[in-house]
């Protein structure tokens, strides 16, 4: 069933600030295999004009995406999640997030499409940090497949 | 910001140095832990195949944080990033062997922007298939 159009546009609450650690981000860029100091020297990261260790780019997606919840879940939207797969993701960066960041995420519901059966759902989530200024804004496309005919 | 790439340096088909990333099934637990992605998809095979999948997958932000590895080791600094996008087009199957899957990484200049900027356009391919489309990064060059 095609998802309700009357969702674009809705915004959630922002979720509740996520502190980034030195730690988590040292954990991220090891599984991914990224040995670029900027992730887990704090010297290293200075020396590029970064206050402290720096994230890898695509770091921010588990913020995010923990954030997007709020509509993938959202049970008046009533999308099947089992059935979902990542269509697209897009970051665009003010600044790198850095350790210490607290991070809020706003995220909006920009556009919701109906192909042949398959509903795809556009989420932009608005990281800003303590002061309120903006980090990254990340596009998340969802792609919900058709359910198979019984 | 301290790229060590300069924008006078490069031109429009500049080539990134290519590179070729390892994925095993260690891997997608690792990354796993590290992202808080835990869909089964990533590592049980019994789940993948009867959801209709050849395998166990690759995450698609595990091969997107790869591919733009590309461009974080030619300028250094990753945060001269400033914007990053991809599209899904193919999942990276893994074997449960000791090789896993490969991701072949390649990228070139496709245009100068402004503000010494450029947006490299990335190539990834696994098992002789593109894994990601519209695969594109701004970053700001010294």
């Amino acid at each position: 069933m095609a998802l309700d159009q009357s969702f674009v546009g809705r915004s959630y609450p922002p979720t509740d600030p996520y502190e980034v650690g030195r730690e988590k981000i040292r954990e991220f860029a090891e599984a991914v295999g990224d040995p670029n100091p900027a992730y887990t020297d704090p010297d290293a990261a200075k020396a590029l004009g970064h206050p402290d260790v720096i994230a890898p780019p695509t770091f921010v997606f588990a913020i995010t995406f923990k954030a997007a919840g709020q509509v993938i879940q959202d049970p008046q939207l009533g999308l099947d999640y089992s059935r979902v797969v990542h269509g697209d993701q897009k970051f665009v960066h003010r600044r790198p997030v850095r350790a210490g960041d607290r991070l809020t995420v706003t995220s909006t519901i920009e556009a919701i499409k109906s192909m042949a059966g398959n509903d795809i759902l556009d989420i932009r989530g608005e990281v800003r940090d303590e002061a309120g200024e903006h980090v990254v804004t990340a596009w998340t496309k969802l792609v919900s497949r058709a359910a198979e005919e019984a | 910001m301290t790229a060590k790439i300069a924008y006078d340096d490069v031109e429009v088909g500049t080539e990134l140095p290519a590179q070729t990333f390892g994925v095993t099934r260690a891997t997608l637990v690792q990354y796993a832990g590290a992202s808080g992605d835990f869909n089964p998809i990533h590592w049980n095979e019994k789940f993948a195949k009867e959801v209709g999948l050849p395998d166990v997958i690759a995450h698609g932000m595990f091969t997107m944080a790869e591919a733009i590895r590309v461009v974080t080791d030619w300028v250094g600094d990753p945060g001269a990033v400033v914007e990053y996008g991809v599209r899904f087009t193919k999942p990276v199957a893994v074997p449960n062997d000791d090789q896993g899957a490969t991701i072949e990484v390649s990228g070139k200049v496709a245009v100068k922007l402004d503000d010494n900027t450029v947006r490299v356009d990335l190539v990834a391919m696994s098992a002789g298939q593109k894994v990601l489309g519209m695969s594109r990064a701004v970053v700001r060059l010294a």
